[in-house]
């Protein structure tokens, strides 16, 4: 059985090769990258716009606030990378209900990427905001003895962002193939559904996930006010 | 093996350029659009605030110029009010000025013009009297009026003989001074010394007479001493046909006088 559509090689030569995921990855960065060209082509900048428009307005104002929510003050520094993540991977979630299309983070090279690129993106984060020093100071707090802790917890969180994903979209694509096999069309549907909705959360999860540990990284430690009484 | 390297590094590669493709095409122009309404709207905002709080200004502005409008208004029409009654009494005293000066006049134009009557009808009855004795004397008995006059003169004087204790008797007695006579004609030798004798048959006084003459006295004859006087003439007479007439008069004033003060007290309170 085929567990990643890595092991769907269209043309290799060497190391370098050309898989499923790669393709369909790019077939995905295409299709956004058109799409948002297409609707942002004639942006209105009244008071009445597009439906198109309105979408995207939507779910790029709901990705800052999502962002702003976490706790980071300038949702719009990180709205690229978080933003993007979201929704390559709920569009990589959408793809799966088309016939024969492999998402690509059914790929754990491909979660193994992305989750890559958040554990390179914090640190760069945090040292943006706060500077070098500090950060990395950061990792001898409380005290020095948690400095590997730190590291492995660093390390550990970045291989279950990437296990995460890839065990949800892999599970839903495998679950679709195998009751395809033994049941009627009826329950994959249903199935299919509720992998739809899975995906969705995992994109939500995947990309808050990689907020709060960009804002943890580059939020100053500050002594917290005093609360007020009845609090909790 | 799940985990391919070099996917794993293509994948890595492609999700950064999906990033700046994504903010180049996506994020950019849809926040620059948002950044463009909201500033948009912001302006609108201001400016409606700005309009709102002109027309608030203006609002105030006109309703404090309507309110001293009305103050003035009201200054004005109580100030004009004030005015017409001042002017209104003030008509009213000099209508009330001219109606007393009018009546006044009135009053004295019907005097005077009584005082004439009278005047022309003592004249006239002078004339007519002194007329009709002087041609019934001169028909009747031959005897001229003046001396008349003069019989008469010396019958009163021998008649205030019969009272020695009067006041003229006295005074004739009494007096050293010569005792003046006067009449309103020139008396004759004779009758110079008729009235001397009768004075001094009857009072037994040997003073001096100066005779006069005075024509105001009207056909008659005066004598004066120690300020008694004795007198006859025909002036007595017209003076009681005066009195006579002035009463008659007076009594015609007081009739007509009436109903016109009447009329002048009902005046005053349709006026009021």
């Amino acid at each position: 059985m085929r567990l990643s559509p890595d092991e769907i090689i269209f043309w290799q030569s060497g190391f370098v090769k050309l898989n499923a995921t790669i393709v369909f990855t790019w077939v995905l960065m295409a299709v956004l990258v058109m799409a948002s060209i297409l609707i942002t082509r004639r942006l209105s900048r009244d008071m009445t716009r597009s439906r198109w428009q309105n979408l995207l307005e939507i779910i790029v104002t709901g990705i800052q606030d999502q962002i702003r929510e976490v706790g980071l003050k300038h949702p719009r520094t990180y709205i690229g990378f978080i933003g993007t993540l979201f929704l390559f991977v709920a569009m990589s979630t959408l793809s799966t209900i088309i016939p024969g299309f492999e998402p690509p983070t059914g790929s754990l090279s491909t979660t193994a990427a992305l989750a890559l690129s958040v554990f390179v993106a914090v640190p760069i984060y945090g040292m943006t905001e706060r500077g070098v020093g500090a950060y990395l100071r950061s990792y001898l707090e409380p005290t020095v003895i948690m400095l590997p802790f730190n590291i492995i917890s660093d390390l550990s969180r970045t291989l279950a962002l990437a296990v995460r994903l890839f065990g949800n979209m892999m599970s839903g694509t495998m679950i679709l193939a195998i009751l395809l096999t033994i049941s009627p069309f009826v329950f994959p549907v249903l199935m299919s559904a509720l992998g739809l909705l899975t995906g969705m959360v995992q994109a939500y999860i995947f990309s808050i996930l990689a907020t709060v540990y960009i804002a943890s990284a580059t939020l100053t430690q500050k002594p917290s006010p005093a609360r007020p009484a009845g609090e909790t | 093996m799940l985990i391919d390297w070099f996917t794993v590094g293509a994948q890595a590669l492609n999700f950064l350029i999906l990033v700046w493709l994504l903010k180049r095409f996506l994020y950019k122009p849809i926040m620059t659009a948002i950044d463009t309404r909201e500033a948009r709207i912001r302006k609108e905002r201001a400016d409606a605030d700005a309009i709102k709080a002109d027309a608030e200004t203006a609002r105030d502005t006109f309703q404090k110029m309507t309110a001293d409008f009305e103050q003035a208004r009201a200054g004005l029409l109580q100030q004009a009010t004030d005015d017409a009654t001042a002017e209104r009494q003030r008509l009213m005293a000099e209508a009330h000025s001219a109606a007393d000066a009018l009546a006044a006049q009135r009053a004295k134009a019907l005097q005077t013009e009584a005082q004439a009557l009278a005047t022309s009808i003592t004249d006239r009855a002078w004339d007519e009297v002194f007329a009709v004795a002087r041609k019934t004397l001169n028909d009747l008995a031959d005897v001229r009026l003046e001396d008349r006059i003069c019989d008469t003169f010396v019958h009163r004087i021998q008649a205030s003989g019969d009272q020695p204790d009067s006041a003229l008797s006295t005074a004739i007695r009494g007096t050293s001074e010569p005792i003046p006579v006067r009449s309103a004609f020139d008396l004759s030798p004779e009758q110079h010394a008729a009235i001397r004798s009768a004075l001094h048959d009857t009072f037994s006084t040997d003073a001096e007479l100066t005779f006069e003459t005075a024509p105001r006295l009207i056909a008659g004859i005066e004598l004066t001493a120690g300020g008694q006087k004795l007198a006859w003439s025909i002036s007595d007479y017209l003076s009681s046909l005066k009195a006579s007439v002035g009463e008659t008069f007076s009594a015609r004033d007081a009739s007509q006088a009436g109903p016109t003060a009447d009329a002048d007290r009902t005046q005053e309170k349709v006026s009021a």
